[in-house]
């Protein structure tokens, strides 16, 4: 890769140990995607929680926060494993707070802004069209690319929490003009009434997809909201490891499909209907009727959610454990406005700067016996089968009605 | 295990440069994506996932050969996790992978190739003998 006397200086140490090893390391990621250089980033957004590092990952970042390591750039935190203020709640194994708290000193060491979110677009940093990015949280950066029309690729943990000393990316991937243009034509025909449709969007064409470098465009989504393609984005990401999509006369690369697709033909056309969207939850069973759990989370919900959702449950009561999970400034808001303590009262379980797969959910599972997994998210459907569950996802009026009878209408 | 005696290999596979030292060893090959969060139990080192075809098989020394990554961003540290306990894969082989896996493969010190012809996730079987040069660019494969 081609060096400027800046990055070079960097790789000769000047600027300390713990920066010499976070370019050496992007270095040779750069070289497997053979990019011709670096591009610097306005703000790195870093996966770290103590369910992924463990042992061994805590360690790595207190050893770069000992040798001097500070982040440059505006670095931001995704969802921790913890909410301290619900350990004895969700009755979590102790050896999570230890390592979360361990986490949070180091990174602070490192200069992080502790936002714990994942849904960082929305309540902190939006990302700007055309500028470079270096985020984590597959859902973040399929906003910034596909929304903002900034440019970021997946940045795993590790390779952000690098960015972030470094103050740059190999430039490759969703960076480069070519990589951005979609090569799928989705006509959506039928509407998409709740937020877990568009999640089941997203699904469907994910799973059709399966391949980080295909973007598809998606038409007849007129009706968005920021929350419906934030579970679109999510659940693309998920189940197709998309980094990208496009919404015709919505994102901001894809004012028509000509903008879209230039020259270029699609190399398929996909419809998703009525039949398609109900397919999508067809491939959901339930496991009898019985409930163990609801959950609302993955990503953390916004204000209008939790809005909604504490409308739901206004005036009434939970039949089974009910958690929704949220950000520091959602809570805030949350709670300014009302709908905290309506959910609280309703016996819901608000959980700040976590997200439910990240929470060492396999502990839940052995310890509590939930196994049974209702949830709107289509992402965290996906996700949770690996930690021993059976998820059914559903719209969201489905979740709320099993929350409170603690059993799915058959 | 049929580890071979300098034959000749019965396939090569080419492609571009990869990330980390040669290393041998055999194949578990799935037709499925692969993520350490969404398919692993990280106790134990095995495929948790239910419906995955690897379901129940442990990673531990094995040339992983997939079509693709999968997934989220954790996977970069997984790996790394994994092989400070010793239940790290040996290699990882992809028809097509993302950023997320050889982020996570460079810092675990894991060897990865990915883009070969044709593609190794059909030409390679599991229990394969399979060798994994990314300096050139190659998998070479023995027959079991």
């Amino acid at each position: 890769m081609r060096l400027t006397a800046y990055e070079q200086g960097l790789l000769d140490g000047a600027a300390g140990e713990a920066v010499r090893r976070a370019l050496v390391y992007q270095l040779q990621v750069g070289e497997f995607f053979q990019a011709e250089d670096f591009v610097p980033v306005r703000s790195a957004h870093l996966m770290a929680d103590a369910e992924a590092l463990r042992d061994d990952g805590v360690a790595l970042v207190e050893e770069l926060a000992e040798l001097g390591g500070r982040f440059c750039i505006p670095t931001t935190t995704n969802p921790r494993s913890v909410d301290l203020a619900h350990v004895l709640t969700l009755r979590q194994r102790p050896v999570w707070p230890a390592r979360e708290r361990r986490l949070i000193a180091a990174l602070g060491r490192l200069g992080a802004v502790q936002c714990h979110t994942c849904v960082n677009y929305q309540t902190l940093d939006p990302p700007l069209f055309g500028e470079h990015l270096a985020w984590g949280d597959t859902g973040a950066v399929i906003w910034a690319n596909s929304m903002g029309g900034a440019r970021s690729n997946f940045e795993a943990g590790t390779a952000a929490l690098m960015a972030g000393l470094t103050g740059r990316v190999p430039r490759y991937g969703y960076h480069l003009d070519a990589v951005r243009r979609p090569s799928v034509r989705v006509e959506v025909t039928t509407p998409l009434p709740d937020l877990a449709d568009w999640g089941a969007l997203g699904c469907w064409a994910g799973r059709r997809i399966a391949d980080c470098w295909t973007v598809p465009a998606f038409s007849g989504l007129s009706e968005a909201t920021p929350d419906a393609l934030k579970h679109l984005g999510a659940a693309l990401a998920s189940y197709g490891s998309c980094a990208m999509f496009h919404a015709l006369g919505v994102t901001p690369e894809a004012r028509d499909a000509a903008a879209a697709f230039g020259s270029a033909a699609p190399r398929a056309r996909w419809t998703f209907g009525a039949g398609e969207l109900a397919g999508v939850y067809q491939t959901f069973p339930p496991n009898g009727e019985g409930v163990d759990l609801v959950v609302f989370s993955a990503p953390q919900l916004s204000s209008f959610e939790l809005r909604d959702l504490a409308a739901r449950f206004e005036g009434r009561r939970v039949a089974r454990p009910t958690l929704v999970t949220v950000n520091q400034a959602v809570r805030a808001d949350a709670q300014a406005s009302g709908y905290a303590a309506s959910l609280e009262r309703a016996g819901v379980v608000l959980l700040t700067g976590v997200c439910y797969y990240i929470m060492a959910p396999q502990d839940f599972a052995a310890d509590h016996g939930w196994r049974r997994l209702v949830t709107n998210s289509a992402k965290l459907a996906n996700i949770i089968a690996g930690y021993g569950y059976h998820p059914v996802f559903r719209p969201t009026a489905t979740c709320v009605q099993a929350a409170l009878t603690g059993a799915l209408p058959s | 295990m049929n580890v071979p005696s300098g034959g000749a290999p019965a396939l090569v596979r080419c492609g571009p440069r990869g990330y980390g030292p040669t290393v041998a060893g055999p194949a578990l090959v799935s037709a499925q994506g692969f993520s350490a969060r969404y398919d692993v139990d990280r106790d134990r080192g095995v495929f948790s996932r239910a419906a995955h075809d690897l379901f129940g098989r442990s990673l531990a020394g094995q040339v992983l050969v997939f079509p693709t990554a999968k997934g989220g961003v954790a996977t970069a540290w997984m790996l790394r996790d994994l092989r400070s306990r010793g239940l790290a894969p040996l290699a990882l082989v992809f028809d097509r992978t993302n950023p997320v896996m050889v982020q996570g493969a460079v810092l675990a010190g894991l060897p990865i190739v990915h883009r070969l012809t044709p593609a190794p996730s059909t030409a390679i079987h599991t229990g394969d003998w399979v060798e994994v040069d990314p300096t050139a660019g190659e998998v070479r494969v023995w027959r079991a």
